[in-house]
């Protein structure tokens, strides 16, 4: 007998009592009811205590900001699919310090080790976690560009925010390779105390674009 | 790799790292006199207690998330066969491959020989509950291939060849002079002027794992969740190694425990919101990867997975116990239980400790396993870890079920009876008949006797010498209260008790 048909039938003996399967009691909130500016305001709150950098800008702002965030960056890497407009900062144009990553053209591990920024769009934001949900998009990239480079600039469509949980997870697709981010890398790991930076990027910049 | 012929009597237990080698009480025993690994725990148990139950306290709708983590978990264990198949067949289409292992050694075997395909010899894993219980990485070195643990906590406990000792926290029972003491003696090129500052900690472990990541090309990892109508794994963590390992690397192996499933991404805003509250305290873990199969150009291409029975089936058959596998492995039981926080979690032998260790490793190796039946015993049944727990496993209502599992296993073996039994015999005569009883409470005057003026008895005999170890017992009254009942309460018309001892009144 093969490890798989012995395994189920294991569990089918063990079940031989056949427990009845019990209704799911949904109880728990499916939606938050917030507006937008309750909404900003809670995400804002839950980023910033999970020690994200935050801003609000209008959409046209944008370009301004990102270009402002990389003052420092010697390099920095964007998914081929990213919103155009965000890299029109004066600074930011014909940038020597840019490269594309893309799916049929990604740059190597080394490569990425040696970029310094990262700068894309994102999925889904959970308000009342500080959660920014990318799902791999054109323009949020493969996963490894988010995750090798030290400092990610994230834009977060007032749109894209949901107000807990459930609502942004219906927002999603299950089967896209996923990332959820709630603040920068942390670790509880000495005496349960939260230290943030570890191996992912160690600063996180929120651009809430309205 | 075991082989079988034909179905073997069932239930079949697990094997690997889920036994306690010497009994509780002893391995208790020995923990508590170590004074710093109390100071440790104490502090590290109640810092994350305290964080807990603010982030729970947060959500109106924590009780009825609870009530759907249970009812979910349970319908799991129903469907069980059926999701499963569900599962295969959704990650397989997807380019996922699929491994069954029937215990430890065959799912070892497995990882060994898929590790070997790749022709490396090293390989990066994450954090895993199910890699541990089988023992991997010590069968992996054995192999020739080094298995490089990246979490923090068992980067510590790898690096000082120590065990761990809390399934979140492995390296709980260290504090911080601790870690940096570690790392200097153990970690090759480190900063010899490292403080012992937490963010200089995880600084220097970044540093040391970061080529690591950087040239893996395998890597091996638990998962937190499966869900089987979508074929998707779920990876919780905070410190981003998880994703290094999960994303890097083109060879990915995943070990788990068949009982992980979740019927559908639905259910995955429950749990989500159940865990990271309950493990870290936080609202929401730093990062959660999710993968299904393999996604072209993203991630790894060649995705296997190990689903694990080793004595989860066993679980299953035990009707009263089966609900032990709804465990999210969150650890709030532990810590929150007034037992673990004083011995820790070496004392349990298994890799599951606590509460839901007490209760999860005598159902899957079955309560005759080497120690294994002194572990339901390791609780006062407070109940705290009921309270605590997001799944609402009743804990204590399984720890007296596995004792009494452990009783009539006993019973069955026709042994000389012990002084636990004597004693049970005893009582159940004396306390049968109150003429009985009054007769034996003549004898309580002896009590004192022996308790001397100090009126404690330090050191009682036999099997009750276990009451004494810890503790004094006060010298018995003068007098049993069923004597003072009689002299207070007499019939009308007759005179009262002369006066008596005020000392020894309750
Ligand atoms: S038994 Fe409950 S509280 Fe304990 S680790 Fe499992 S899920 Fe968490």
């Amino acid at each position: 007998m093969s490890a798989r048909e012995e395994i189920l039938e294991r569990i089918r003996t063990a079940l031989k009592d056949a427990p009845e399967v019990p209704v799911i009691p949904r109880g728990y909130r499916a939606s938050s009811q917030l507006d937008e500016a309750e909404l900003i305001e809670l995400l804002v709150d839950r980023l910033i205590d999970y020690k994200a950098r935050v801003c609000i800008v209008d959409t046209e702002d944008v370009p301004m900001k990102i270009a402002e965030l990389l003052a420092e960056a010697g390099s920095y890497v964007v998914p081929a699919g990213l919103d155009a407009d965000w890299l029109t900062g004066l600074e930011l144009q014909q940038d020597s310090r840019r490269r594309l990553d893309s799916m049929t053209a990604p740059l190597s591990v080394a490569e990425l080790d040696g970029i310094d920024a990262v700068v894309t769009g994102s999925a889904v934001a959970v308000a009342e976690t500080g959660t920014i949900i990318l799902d791999g998009s054109p323009n949020q990239g493969r996963r490894a560009i988010t995750l090798v480079p030290d400092h990610h600039i994230c834009v977060v469509e007032v749109a894209d925010i949901a107000g807990i949980l459930p609502e942004a997870l219906r927002r999603i697709d299950g089967t896209r390779p996923l990332t959820m981010v709630s603040g920068p890398s942390a670790t509880s790991d000495i005496e349960l105390e939260r230290v943030e930076g570890v191996h992912g990027p160690r600063t996180l910049d929120v651009i809430i674009a309205r | 790799m075991s082989t079988y012929l034909g179905m073997p009597s069932l239930p079949v237990h697990g094997t690997g790292n889920l036994h306690a080698s010497e009994s509780f009480p002893q391995a208790a025993h020995r923990e508590l006199a170590n004074t710093q690994l109390r100071a440790n725990l104490g502090h590290a148990t109640h810092t994350i207690r305290d964080k807990r139950i603010q982030v729970v306290s947060e959500l109106p709708d924590w009780e009825q998330l609870r009530d759907a983590g249970s009812a979910i978990k349970e319908s799991v264990m129903a469907r069980l066969p059926e999701l499963l198949e569900q599962f295969e067949k959704n990650f397989t289409a997807r380019g996922g491959v699929i491994h069954w292992a029937r215990d430890a050694d065959e799912a070892n075997g497995i990882v060994a020989g898929l590790i070997r395909e790749t022709g490396e010899t090293e390989a990066v894993k994450i954090k895993s509950m199910a890699t541990q219980e089988i023992g991997l990485n010590e069968y992996l070195e054995e192999q020739g291939i080094a298995a490089y643990e990246t979490d923090l906590a068992e980067l510590i406990v790898q690096l000082d060849h120590d065990k761990p000792s809390h399934i979140l926290v492995p390296a709980i029972h260290k504090n911080r002079t601790q870690v940096r003491d570690i790392f200097l003696r153990e970690m090759e090129g480190v900063d010899r002027e490292l403080t012992d500052e937490p963010a200089r900690l995880a600084a220097a472990a970044r540093a040391h794992l970061r080529r690591k990541f950087l040239t893996a090309k395998v890597a091996v990892s638990g998962a937190n969740f499966a869900l089987a109508d979508s074929g998707t794994l779920a990876v919780v963590e905070s410190e981003g190694n998880g994703r290094m390992c999960l994303t890097l690397p083109e060879t990915l192996i995943t070990v788990m425990g068949v009982e992980k499933l979740l019927p559908t991404w639905q259910d995955l805003e429950v749990f989500m919101q159940l865990l990271p509250r309950s493990s870290t305290g936080e609202r929401m873990n730093p990062y959660t990867s999710l993968w299904t199969g393999v996604t072209e150009g993203d991630g790894p291409q060649n995705v296997h997975l190990v689903l694990l029975d080793n004595g989860r089936s066993a679980a299953l058959a035990d009707e009263m116990g089966r609900s032990a596998l709804h465990c999210i492995r969150c650890s709030a039981c532990m810590n929150v239980c007034p037992v673990y926080e004083r011995t820790g979690g070496h004392a349990y032998g298994s890799t599951y400790p606590g509460p839901i260790g007490a209760i999860l490793s005598p159902l899957m190796t079955g309560i005759q396993a080497e120690e294994n039946n002194s572990l339901p015993y390791a609780s006062s049944l407070c109940g705290a870890c009921y309270d605590a727990c997001p799944v609402k496993i009743n804990i204590p209502d399984i720890l007296v079920h596995l004792r009494s599992v452990d009783v009539d296993s006993k019973r069955g073996k026709k042994k000389i009876p012990t002084q636990m039994d004597i004693g049970m015999n005893a009582a159940s005569w004396a306390l049968s008949s109150g003429k009985r009883l009054g007769m034996l409470e003549k004898g309580l005057p002896l009590g004192r006797l022996a308790a001397g003026p100090d009126k404690k008895i330090t050191k009682l005999p036999g099997i009750a010498a276990g009451w004494t170890q810890s503790r004094d017992i006060p010298a018995p009254p003068k007098q049993s209260f069923r004597d003072w009942w009689k002299k207070e309460h007499h019939a009308p018309g007759t005179a009262p008790a002369a006066a008596h001892d005020q000392e020894d009144q309750p």
